[in-house]
């Protein structure tokens, strides 16, 4: 399936739907003993329904700081991020761990998986909490990200690109609105993270979700429908 | 939806135990043999305490009043019938104590027509055994620990040694194990105190005011308000107290082990639990759910602990009721009734220590941020802050000791000494070996010798709250070990000294006795025969036997003065001056020259103290006048003992003749080596329990050691595999680590020296005088100390054989994957 077949399914244009996730003037610094230093400086951005936006810059640019203000897992100074018509900050914790549960799948560089769960369980997980497990979908996921044979397998079982499998598998295990990607290929390979970002866009054009992904690789970002770039903590191209 | 997504959260944390089975072991481990320690301490506590309740509530109300003689000695008959007919429903009680096959009992005199509602054997007057129990020849009410201990079954008459044939023994359970219980014609005859009353008993508001009273008996009757409790319960309070702090000591060094196993299951799921908090999980929730498992962990591993404390109390009750027995005529039930409340105090116990426990941890999740912080922190920075931060709590906790020490009064301020001191050291002890291992890795020469210090500073935080535990078990090894060893150096050395007499004889009665001396005075081989008179009185509500000697070498020589006047013996003999035991002297403040009043049945006697002696062992006071001043005060006292000065080599031959002489006339005889291998017994039975307890406590640091060196082996590869890269054998890895344990279970084991010299101080300086009334010299024993440092060696050598074994068993794949990439 490709790129446009996917913008197609989802809804017809990008442009033409209503936004998803608006990002409106985020600002962001870190207090150092040698004062703040900012990192996002008034960030705007958009993202359509079933519409991918790759997010590139240098180490240190503040790419990961502004994907998880998006995923509610870190709060802004100030300006305002709506997902779904739901205000992500200034929330309390609860407001904001509900909506991750509910609406967000993410996937980290690191995995994160939980060890002591099997492939199954950490793919069921999030869905289980939010009760929304399915267990045709469980199945299908595990089909399709290869992990069907692997499904009773401890994560320290399996190699870093099964693994990422695994942790896309529990981020879309929920049908999630939104799925954000931190580096998901920077501990895999060329050949193992492409095959990788192939089975995740597969099944995120499945799910109809938005979907933004930190990368540092410029050939990676191509294979999504945008790319923006962050610098000085101003995007370019949004 | 919260139940359910609780429940997954719950399921989840539940996995990283399946995972980690060992992790696992040791929090149950730890939790269980704490709790077991612990309720064991307490079942036999409790165990004790019922069987004081029962005998004290014999009558049922134990807060009522009682009409008392106001001169101390016995009712008359006359004034209760007097009470009666003036319509005060009184009811008569006689009480005194028995000997039979060598053991005392309480006898117990009643009048089951007039006894108050609510008392033990109130059922008496309506129940269809009434006929059985008045009518001739009566009934024996005792419970079935009795009748066991007296070895008769029921309906059998034992004899006392005073040769009066008991009614027949029927088993209740109303009546307390120690207590026989029959109508009150029976027990006057039985103790031979033809119409004479102990007290006058009765129900709430039936009992005379004060005028009526003296209307009625004038100035010989008094109402006598209830003490708080009975006897028994104060006289073993410090002894029950001892046992609490021995069980708390180990609960509090089991809880270091749950700390540990804890604290490395937390720092295991830490990125579970951010991961977990990523992907949606409340704060709230997730902590609601760590706490619900800390607590059903608790409850699980504090159940195991309770059924190992029963076994433990089962094993150690015998010793407990032969040392309560012994020093203070108490009689527990030999069989294990745990209540409820034993139940639930041991889980609460259990369920409050693990939240104790976990507490750090529980908050450092709480603080924990979801995205990891890009800082890794140094172990040094980490290691020096944690070090700071115990030093702040450890002169805290000296400080608090030190004000107890200075202004606290009593025992329980003995306590808070004692604790100030162990947990400040322990607290203490991670900063001072850090200081040594630092020393040490100055002076190192060689890559590998420098390595192996600063290795051994690296393990330090994780191994430091097992050493804690292991400084607190042998400091408390060294403590107790010294107390008991100055006690029985002491107590041997007092004996001697007390027990100088070759023969000791209680007569059948006064007159008996009369002739038994006589007769004995006949004798050329006996060169004394010495009265050892004795009368029961109170003071300051405190029993205190007055005991009437004779002026003889044998005391004037040989009798230990803490200290007296230069004429003690003199004014003794004279009657005008008492010598006083330790115990009475501390309890009523008085000293050398101080005026003494004794209550005695014609009034009270005031007389000065003219010397102090020690009393080990002896709950009651005791106070020691002349004889015949003694009968001339209390015409009513015990006549029938004497003690016999003869050539030890005739000993035996003399109490052969006076038994096959006299037969029936002498209650009791024995000689001087058995009356003192009886006293020894006592002593080595009562501290066979601390023995015991110290023992086990040493096991559960043992267990805390192994247990952290376990858990911890995992973590050691990750700073292993680089020197086993490096070209460092396994074996040779192997022995550098048990080296290295071996080195700081020393440091320990030195320091734990000192700590313990320090308790035992404590202990005999401070706790033993509040609790006992009584100081003990203060002796060291140095090949113990030697000892407990090859203990602490031998605990840590044992403790890291497991570990190591396994480090050296790690395939090199699994040394290597340190390094790969994909773990």
């Amino acid at each position: 399936m490709t790129l446009i077949d996917r913008t197609h399914r989802a809804g017809g244009s990008p442009q033409a739907s209503a936004p998803l996730l608006r990002v409106s003037d985020v600002r962001k610094s870190y207090a150092t003993p040698q004062g703040p230093i900012p990192v996002l400086k008034g960030v705007d951005l958009t993202l359509a329904a079933g519409e991918s936006l790759a997010l590139l810059g240098e180490s240190g640019s503040g790419k990961s700081t502004l994907l998880h203000l998006i995923g509610g897992l870190d709060d802004a100074d100030s300006g305002e991020i709506m997902l779904d018509g739901v205000r992500v900050t200034g929330q309390p914790d609860a407001e904001r761990a509900a909506l991750r549960r509910e609406r967000i799948g993410i996937v980290f560089q690191q995995f994160n998986l939980v060890p002591s769960l099997t492939v199954a369980g950490n793919i069921a997980f999030q869905a289980r909490i939010a009760g929304r497990f399915d267990a045709a979908w469980q199945e299908e996921l595990m089909e399709r990200l290869g992990l069907a044979a692997l499904r009773h397998r401890y994560p320290e079982q399996l190699s870093g690109g099964q693994q990422q499998r695994v942790s896309i598998g529990r981020a879309l295990a929920i049908r999630p609105r939104l799925l954000i990607a931190d580096e998901p290929t920077g501990n895999l390979d060329e050949a193992t993270g492409d095959e990788v970002m192939g089975l995740a866009l597969d099944l995120i054009a499945r799910t109809g979700c938005g979907f933004l992904m930190v990368t540092h690789s410029t050939r990676l970002a191509r294979r999504l429908d945008r790319q923006v770039t962050l610098a000085s903590g101003v995007l370019a191209g949004a | 939806m919260a139940p359910d997504r609780a429940f997954w959260i719950f399921a989840t944390l539940l996995s990283h135990w399946r995972r980690h089975p060992l992790n696992f072991a040791t929090l149950v481990i730890g939790l269980a043999v704490a709790t077991a320690l612990w309720s064991g301490v307490q079942a036999l506590n409790q165990q004790a305490r019922t069987s004081y309740d029962r005998a004290a509530q014999v009558f049922g109300d134990a807060g009522a009043a009682s009409i008392v003689s106001a001169k101390g000695t016995s009712v008359a008959q006359e004034h209760y019938v007097a009470l009666r007919r003036a319509g005060w429903k009184v009811s008569p009680v006689i009480e005194g104590s028995v000997r039979i096959g060598g053991v005392s009992y309480r006898l117990v005199g009643v009048e089951p027509l007039t006894v108050p509602k609510g008392s033990a054997v109130a059922g008496l007057a309506t129940g269809g055994d009434l006929e059985a129990f008045l009518k001739a020849p009566g009934q024996t009410l005792v419970a079935t620990e009795t009748l066991r201990e007296l070895g008769a079954a029921g309906g059998s008459r034992p004899v006392t040694e005073g040769k009066q044939a008991l009614p027949p023994l029927v088993v209740t359970e109303a009546v307390a194990p120690g207590i026989l219980v029959m109508d009150i014609g029976a027990a006057q005859v039985i103790l031979g105190k033809p119409q004479q009353l102990t007290r006058l008993i009765g129900g709430q508001g039936e009992m005379p005011d004060e005028a009526s009273l003296v209307a009625i008996g004038g100035d010989a009757l008094k109402l006598e308000q209830p003490e708080e409790r009975g006897d028994l319960a104060r006289l073993t309070d410090s002894f029950h107290l001892n046992l609490t702090a021995f069980g708390l000591l180990a609960f509090i060094v089991g809880l270091f082990i749950v700390h540990a196993s804890i604290g490395l299951a937390f720092e295991q799921r830490l990125g579970t639990l951010r991961t977990m908090r990523a992907v949606g999980v409340p704060l709230r929730l997730l902590m609601l759910v760590l706490v619900g498992e800390v607590v059903l962990l608790a409850l699980l591993a504090g159940a195991i602990g309770m059924v190992c404390g029963y076994v433990i109390a089962a094993a150690l009750l015998p010793d407990v009721a032969a040392s309560l027995s012994g020093l203070y005529g108490a009689h527990v039930g030999g069989h294990l009734a745990l209540q409820g409340r034993w139940w639930a105090s041991g889980l609460g116990m259990a369920s409050a220590g693990a939240l104790a426990a976990s507490a750090v941890s529980l908050l450092k999740v709480y603080r924990l941020p979801i995205l990891a912080v890009a800082k890794p922190l140094a172990w040094r920075e980490a290691q020096h802050a944690q070090l700071r931060r115990q030093g702040v709590l450890a002169a805290m906790c000296l400080v608090i000791g030190a004000i107890a020490f200075l202004w606290g009064r009593g025992l329980v301020a003995g306590f808070v000494v004692i604790a100030g001191v162990l947990l400040g050291a322990a607290l203490l002890l991670p900063l001072l070996l850090a200081v040594v291992l630092r020393l040490g890795e100055r002076r190192a020469s060689g890559a590998l010798a420098q390595w192996f210090w600063a290795d051994t500073r690296l393990q330090l935080s994780g191994l430091s709250l097992a050493l804690m535990a292991l400084l607190l078990a042998l400091a408390a090894n060294v403590g107790v070990g010294t107390m008991v060893e100055g006690f029985r150096k002491t107590f041997t050395g007092w004996l001697d000294e007390r027990l100088n007499s070759e023969l000791y004889f209680d007569a059948a009665g006064a007159q008996e006795g009369g002739e038994i001396a006589e007769w004995l005075g006949r004798d050329p081989r006996v060169t004394a025969v010495l009265p050892v008179w004795k009368a029961e009185t109170r003071i300051g509500g405190w029993p205190v036997d007055v005991y009437g000697t004779r002026d003889h070498a044998t005391y004037r020589d040989h009798f230990t003065l803490l200290s007296h006047t230069a004429d003690a013996w003199d004014r003794v003999r004279d009657g005008e001056g008492a010598l006083i035991s330790e115990q009475l002297a501390r309890r009523m403040d008085i000293g050398l020259g101080s005026p003494l009043a004794l209550p005695t049945a014609d009034g009270v006697w005031e007389l000065p103290v003219v010397g102090l002696y020690p009393d080990y062992g002896n709950p009651k006071g005791q106070v020691r006048v002349n004889v015949d001043h003694l009968v001339r005060h209390w015409a009513d006292a015990r006549r029938t003992s004497y003690s016999v000065r003869v050539a030890p080599s005739d000993a035996g031959a003399l109490m052969t003749a006076m038994q096959s002489h006299f037969d029936g006339k002498i209650a009791r005889i024995v000689d001087q080596a058995s009356l003192k291998q009886i006293s020894t017994q006592i002593f080595e039975r009562t501290f066979a329990v601390t023995g015991a307890l110290n023992t086990l406590t040493l096991i559960v640091s043992g267990i805390a050691l192994f247990a952290s060196l376990l858990t911890l082996s995992d973590l050691r590869l990750a700073q292993l595999a680089p020197v086993w890269a490096l070209g460092v054998t396994r074996r040779k890895l192997m022995d550098l680590e048990i080296g290295k344990l071996l080195v700081l279970a020393a440091i320990t084991a030195v320091l734990a020296v000192p700590l313990g010299l320090v308790l035992a101080w404590c202990l005999v300086a401070i706790v033993n005088v509040q609790a006992f009334g009584w100081r003990l010299p203060f002796h060291v024993f140095p090949t113990q100390w030697g000892l407990i440092v090859a203990l602490a060696l031998a605990t840590a050598f044992l403790a890291s054989i497991v570990p190591v074994v396994r480090l050296g068993r790690t395939a090199p794949q699994d040394l290597l994957k340190v390094f790969a990439n994909e773990r």
